[in-house]
């Protein structure tokens, strides 16, 4: 046993010293917490504040446009196409063009000419503000008060609630579902990026020839588990050292943003209250001001039971990595060199791109008939199981957790108990181009 | 028990094929014993049984008059033929782990490095990475990694291949002093002549078989073709004709006018002795000695004649 802690030490240290490991650590959560502040800030952000040339060919209709935040309107009978040749030394950043024809009855769009692209929020805020005074264009030709117009318009959001057997019902938010998927997403990830280095160890260890030094000191099975189990914990480090970093980056990034932006935030959801007819863009708006709302009990965030789902990703992650890293490495055992992989690793990537395609199906239904069989298959419930359970279980369901955590618990004693007779055959045959058939031979014989 | 290492009816087959058929091979404790035989003939199998690397089908192996067993492990120290180490990994690094797994302590490990690497005269390697070796520098290190934790029986498979002659040379000191300590070695090799420079005993494998088995000298008498090599001064002719019934002339070398060097045969019942007591009164006997086999024809005779009945 002293042994195998010396193999686990060994794998562990030189992958954790390695510098690709270091800058995959750091960079890792830097690119995705970069990418999330740099969609969430190119959303909101524009170069400065812009001034728009408004053309107004229905004038003197549009003159009524309100200045935004970080906007304002300047109005002129030009033409288009004069003030499209005074453009470019203009101090405008914007050209804000009205067709003639916008009367309320025959709509053609509205054009906007740039130089340098105004943020979505504040195309929407246009689009919302020209909207409304063809709104009121509509009112008053049809003779309809704005407070009756208030009286019938109607904007709704179905809430889904799922009704358990035992009469309780709770509130299904698509968002929950998406926490597991992404859960489900990242244990696919992990299985394939640390199972290939299985492989690739093995592979090394073989080609090396230093494997047949390092058996006569331990048996071939403590050295594949050492080399597993070694690996595992690289895994599980950077996994750690991710969700610490994330953490600190994010919330880092949240506030800098969100102070940076605080007065947009509040002009939005000034305009959502005063604005009741105001569609799409601002409702959007308003659920993301709920979603960095943490002290709202109904908030994504307060309603995942968070110890429970992260001690299951630790549980499906292991599980899951054990069960293919097994694999991985009776693959790597039986091959000379890495380009000769290709034909044994159909059989194991197979099964993780099914479960990969039911991930996608269950996004839109949960309780998706392939994704309760597969979310107890060994070979998928790593990936799967994590979904059905952010969704919410009923307790007359529990069982199918416990039936697919121990399947997976027997699947991975299985896989290994299979490896090992691969392995320990194959790291010492050289030069022979193995098939299924030889594999089989090696898994009966030896 | 006089043997460090005994094999009993040791069979091993792969599927299709026999690697091992039966064979016993017996070590005596402290010798150097050679392990011959051609390429594929079942050297390399025997030698994986005896490190627990692979089963035998039947037959038993003792080590110390014992079966082989866990603890035996850290008895054995063995150089594969294709020598191999983690090439990314540093050289000291590399050497503790290797010397740990072999169940040394940290410390041990470390004190005896520090003695072979300074014996080497190569600590300057210790923080360098494998890969930045050349291959006799890399074969060193594995040499020293074999023998670090003292084992009792050494196991070496061509160990001289890919070193220099100046290598060569330290590598086999240090095989004879470790011989002179009290290690047994095995010493699995083509290159016959030093398996007679260095090996007391041999047994010879071929066709997954044992076909020869003893001590050097015995083996050698018992190939030996009752060859004389006689020096002497005076006429061939002469000489041809004493000769007689008793013996046959196999060559001859004129070294000068009137004195020759030959090879001769003795046949049947006679021995030395009629042979010159035939040839004294005719020339001038200078020098006789017995024509031993060298190994190299004792392994090439005897691997020919087995691999020739084994078609028939």
């Amino acid at each position: 046993m002293d042994k195998i802690w010396l193999i686990i030490k060994r794998e562990y240290l030189t992958r954790v010293k390695k510098k690709s490991f270091i800058i995959m650590t750091l960079l890792g959560p830097l690119l995705m917490a970069g990418a999330i502040a740099l969609i969430t800030y190119l959303g909101m952000s524009d170069a400065g504040p812009q001034n728009i040339l408004v053309v107004d060919d229905m004038a003197p209709i549009f003159d009524r446009l309100e200045d935004g935040t970080n906007y304002t309107f300047d109005y002129s009978d030009m033409e288009l196409a004069d003030a499209k040749k005074l453009f470019p030394e203009s101090e405008y950043t914007a050209i804000l063009w009205i067709p003639e024809i916008m009367d309320g009855e025959r709509s053609s769009r509205p054009f906007l000419y740039f130089r340098e692209q105004p943020s979505g929020r504040t195309i929407r805020s246009i689009e919302t503000k020209i909207e409304k005074v063809i709104e009121e264009m509509k009112m008053a030709k049809y003779g309809i008060k704005k407070s009756d117009y208030n009286k019938v318009r109607t904007n709704l959001t179905i809430a889904t609630f799922k009704f358990s057997a035992d009469g309780k019902e709770e509130e299904v938010l698509s968002e929950q579902v998406l926490v597991g998927f992404v859960s489900g997403l990242l244990i696919f990830f992990f299985i394939f990026f640390y199972g290939t280095q299985v492989m690739r160890g093995v592979i090394e260890e073989k080609t090396n020839r230093i494997v047949e030094v390092i058996i006569t000191s331990v048996k071939p099975f403590q050295l594949m588990m050492g080399k597993i189990l070694g690996i595992a914990l690289v895994g599980l480090t950077q996994f750690l050292l991710w969700i610490v970093l994330m953490t600190t980056f994010v919330s880092v990034a949240q506030t800098v943003i969100m102070n940076n932006k605080k007065d947009v935030f509040i002009e939005q959801a000034q305009q959502m209250q005063q604005l009741p007819q105001m569609q799409g863009g601002q409702l959007q708006v308003a659920a993301e001001i709920n979603a960095f709302d943490i002290t709202d009990p109904e908030n994504l965030i307060n309603r995942m039971n968070w110890p429970l789902m992260i001690g299951l990703f630790i549980f499906y992650f292991l599980g899951g990595y054990l069960l293919y890293a097994a694999l991985f490495a009776a693959v790597g055992s039986a091959v000379d060199s890495e380009t000769d992989v290709q034909q044994f690793l159909l059989p194991i990537t197979a099964p993780l791109m099914i479960a990969y395609a039911i991930a996608i199906m269950m996004m839109d239904n949960p309780s998706n008939p392939a994704g309760f069989w597969a979310s107890l298959i060994p070979f998928t419930s790593p990936i799967l199981m994590l979904i059905r359970v952010s969704g919410g279980l009923e307790s007359s369901e529990y069982w199918q957790l416990a039936v697919s955590m121990i399947l997976l618990i027997a699947g991975f004693i299985g896989t290994t108990w299979l490896a090992a007779k691969i392995y320990r055959v194959g790291i010492l045959m050289y030069g022979k181009k193995v098939t299924y058939k030889e594999l089989w031979k090696w898994i009966r014989f030896h | 028990m006089n043997n460090i290492l005994e094999t009993h009816n040791v069979v091993k087959e792969y599927a299709g094929h026999t690697a091992l058929n039966n064979v016993s091979i017996e070590v005596p404790k402290g010798s150097i014993f050679g392990l011959l035989g051609p390429n594929g003939a079942g050297k390399t199998t025997l030698i994986r049984i005896i490190n627990q690397i692979t089963m035998p089908d039947s037959g038993t192996v003792l080590l110390n008059g014992e079966p082989l067993k866990e603890s035996h492990r850290s008895l054995i120290g063995y150089l594969p033929e294709e020598r191999g180490l983690y090439r990314k990994m540093k050289v000291g690094e590399q050497c503790l782990y290797l010397a740990q797994l072999k169940g040394m302590s940290y410390k041990d490990a470390m004190s005896k490095l520090k003695y072979w690497f300074e014996k080497f005269e190569i600590t300057a390697w210790w923080d360098k990475k494998v890969e930045e070796l050349s291959k006799g520098m890399a074969q060193k290190i594995q040499f020293i990694v074999t023998v670090l934790h003292e084992p009792e029986l050494l196991i070496l498979d061509e160990p001289f291949s890919g070193f220099d002659p100046i290598n060569t040379n330290l590598i086999k000191a240090e095989i004879k002093r470790m011989n002179k300590a009290g290690t047994t070695i095995i010493f699995s090799t083509h290159n016959m002549s030093s398996v007679e420079e260095i090996c007391q005993d041999i047994a010879l494998i071929n066709h997954s078989k044992k076909i020869l088995s003893g001590t050097v000298r015995d083996v050698k008498n018992d190939f030996k073709a009752n060859e004389y090599e006689i020096e002497f001064k005076g006429g061939l002719l002469k000489f041809t004709n004493a000769l007689w019934t008793g013996a046959t002339l196999l060559s001859s070398v004129e070294l000068e006018k009137e004195h020759f060097i030959t090879t001769i045969k003795i046949g049947g019942n006679s021995t030395p002795n009629d042979v010159l007591s035939n040839i004294i009164p005719h020339v001038q006997v200078t020098g006789l000695k017995e024509v031993l086999p060298s190994m190299n024809d004792i392994f090439i005779q005897a691997v020919s004649k087995t691999t020739h009945s084994q078609n028939a």
